[in-house]
């Protein structure tokens, strides 16, 4: 018996034998007409008030995240820092959605959506910092390093789940990615696969509108991203992605069809970069004041909170107590990241295999020997 | 270790297809994928049979598209499978090289340690077999020139069993070249006694005169050569290298310390090549010892030719007296 099962389709009234008619209808797969929103609906009213909470509360102490982050690069306690300022929803959500043996593959826009899986913020920030490649440990956490090269981590998620599946576990993996990557070959060879593998994965495209300066205009004139799914054969979801409850319940689904044998699916959440690409863009290079405006009327935050308070789901002491926490994760962050992190030369030389080569026991002799040189003077 | 000690008569290829059927046998973690190594057992049958032993989840065949091969392999690694990735041509893998370079190579060193990638990455390389265009690069000073990788290549029936079991059973990610000249080459294979260690060089010939320091296809033309040469009076080494990364300077240095004179011999292209560095270790190692400079005999600088004219390309027995005779005999 095998996992897989990839039996010849039935014979095509008309074709050939072995002719590749279309074999799947589209239509189930093609993504929601207008973006899934739950926020301003009557839908609200059917959630938990404890998910409803929970999410905000995140919201409120992610945003408190993203605002320190930039400030530590000012400080020149970080040496980058892509904000997720403004896409708070997804970032809150994906973490919320995988369960403790579920695995995310973060890009380096992500460091929200790893704290979320449980990262100490001084370990999910040690890339950004320049102290060390991954500062925690994938396996530990289920969450793979924060990937630099576009999409390159999609092909990974779509094996982990692919394993998973093969050994009967019930393991999801969940990819995050922006609009920009979606026109990388990685892209494509990793939907593909999952497709055709029916692995467990979930796809979260982030479209925010800009890769670095470029529009979305520039990148694809695809119907829309979500549309990408039904050429692989998979369906394709839409959603509003600054509205938290609504990525969280299109999340939750796929995340959900994944685990139960349905196979992969792509999300494309319309969002907004509200900062520049990172602290070293200029942001007003590329794109206008009024349309920056708009996305903050339309901010993750702000519609939450207006709506859980309408729905009598949030009051004044809820609001300061998420306020309060944000404070404190930003004080310890400023106090952390503060303080000089612990640097090992030696350990330049550790894991780049197993065992090192002798050559690179010759050479880490060598800057030990410099180093003891050095100490001397 | 095999399963079943046995010595037989077998080519290259099937000497590959035997450590894999035992290592799968082995350990249910080895798990093949690539190009139609399914059902077809790959374009050289290197993978014949394994679909139907071990079945289509572990000997899978996958879409046509490199980067997202090696790529499904990073996460099924990652779970804790040990896949063995076919590259069906040399020329074929580099959509893949962004994955090997980037996540393949550095993930270890990425997570300090914590996220090993024990994937063997299968390539046929090098040429004369009259291959037409993208058939028959020597790609291997691209994978020796990325820190994170063991490049190994055998040249030898009894090597390519156990350097693929070995490179399979390493928890580095290796870049298994194999060279596709020799799949139909024969020997006695002794599964029991094929156990080949990665990194280290053998002598496959021992001589006084001076060392052919080589590795994979070109094995047999120099052993070809230093037999031609006895006609010239010269009593040839000839070295394998076997592992190109780890790279075994001990072995190397002992053999030119001993004989003073050496040629590196490879058919890939000579600038930046593996040929190179080999010819700066030695100089570097063993200048004393040496009577003449380090010389190469390598593929030319250029493109792989059609296959009417590559043996003009390829380093072939005279190139390498030519090269031997210039080893300043005189002195």
């Amino acid at each position: 018996m095998t996992v897989l099962d990839h039996r010849p389709t039935a014979p095509v009234p008309g074709w050939l034998p072995g002719a590749t008619a279309p074999r799947t209808d589209p239509a189930p797969l093609l993504p929601d007409p207008a973006p899934v929103r739950v926020l301003g609906t009557p839908e609200l009213a059917g959630y938990r008030p404890a998910l409803l909470r929970e999410l905000y509360r995140r919201l409120v102490v992610g945003r408190r995240y993203n605002q320190q982050a930039t400030t530590l690069t000012k400080q020149g306690r970080l040496a980058v820092y892509p904000s997720s300022t403004g896409q708070e929803a997804c970032e809150v959500a994906a973490a919320m959605v995988l369960g403790e043996d579920d695995w995310l593959f973060p890009s380096y826009r992500d460091t929200l959506a790893v704290v979320g899986r449980g990262v100490d913020p001084l370990e999910a920030l040690t890339l950004l910092r320049g102290s060390a490649h991954t500062g925690y440990d994938p396996k530990a956490t289920r969450t793979a390093p924060l990937c630099t090269p576009l999409a390159t981590q999609a092909p990974h998620a779509v094996g982990l789940a692919h394993a998973a599946r093969l050994r009967g576990e019930p393991a999801v993996a969940l990819a995050m990615l922006g609009d920009g990557g979606t026109s990388e070959g990685d892209f494509h060879e990793a939907l593909n696969f999952a497709a055709v593998l029916k692995a467990p994965v979930v796809f979260l495209v982030q479209n925010n509108g800009y890769a670095i300066s470029v529009p979305l205009t520039k990148q694809s004139a695809a119907p829309s991203l979500a549309h990408k799914a039904v050429g692989y054969g998979m369906p394709g979801r839409l959603v509003d992605g600054n509205d938290a409850v609504a990525v969280h319940t299109v999340l939750a689904e796929a995340v959900e069809r994944a685990r139960s044998g349905g196979g992969p699916t792509l999300v494309e959440a319309l969002t907004y970069r509200l900062e520049a690409h990172t602290n070293a863009d200029d942001a007003t290079r590329y794109r206008q004041g009024e349309e920056v405006t708009a996305w903050q009327q339309h901010d993750p935050i702000l519609l939450m909170e207006r709506e859980l308070r309408a729905a009598g789901l949030l009051d004044d002491a809820a609001v300061a107590a998420a306020t309060a926490e944000g404070e404190q994760l930003a004080a310890r962050m400023r106090t952390e990241f503060h303080a000089e992190p612990t640097l090992d030369p030696a350990s330049l030389f550790a894991h780049v295999y197993a065992e090192p080569t002798s050559q690179l026991r010759e050479q880490a002799e060598q800057l030990a020997a410099e180093l003891a040189a050095e100490a001397e003077q | 270790m095999s399963l079943v000690t046995e010595t037989r008569t077998a080519t290259m290829a099937q000497a590959l297809n035997s450590a894999l059927r035992d290592t799968m046998r082995e350990d249910p973690t080895v798990h093949l994928l690539g190009e139609d190594v399914g059902q077809l057992g790959g374009v050289f049958r290197i993978t014949d049979g394994l679909a139907a032993e071990f079945g289509a989840d572990r000997c899978l065949d996958t879409p046509l598209a490199e980067a997202g091969i090696l790529g499904t392999a990073i996460g099924m690694a990652m779970y804790g499978l040990r896949p063995v990735v076919e590259m069906q041509f040399d020329a074929f893998a580099y959509p893949a090289m962004e994955q090997l370079v980037s996540h393949v190579a550095k993930m270890r060193n990425r997570t300090a340690g914590r996220l090993a990638l024990p994937i063997t990455v299968r390539v046929p390389y090098g040429g004369g077999i009259g291959g037409v265009e993208h058939h028959s690069d020597s790609s291997e000073a691209y994978y020796a020139s990325t820190p994170g990788l063991h490049v190994v290549t055998p040249a030898t029936v009894g090597d390519a069993y156990g350097l693929l079991r070995a490179s399979i059973a390493s928890d580095d990610p290796v870049v298994f070249l194999e060279p596709k000249r020799l799949y139909w080459s024969k020997d006695e294979l002794d599964t029991a006694a094929a156990v080949a260690p990665v990194g280290r060089a053998v002598l496959r010939r021992t001589g006084r005169s001076a060392v052919l320091i080589t590795y994979g296809p070109s094995l047999p033309v120099c052993l070809e050569a230093a037999e031609a040469a006895r006609a010239e009076g010269w009593d040839l080494a000839v070295l394998d290298l076997r592992s190109l990364v780890p790279f075994d300077d001990a072995t190397v240095c002992e053999v030119v310390r001993s004989v003073g004179r050496a040629v590196v011999v490879h058919e890939s292209t000579g600038f930046g090549g593996v040929g190179a560095e080999i010819a700066a270790r030695v100089t570097e190692r063993c200048f004393h010892h040496l009577a003449a400079p380090v010389l190469r005999v390598t593929g030319f600088d250029i493109p792989y030719p059609p296959p009417m004219l590559e043996h003009h390309h390829l380093p072939g027995v005279d190139r390498i007296l030519d090269a031997v005779a210039k080893l300043q005999w005189e002195a």
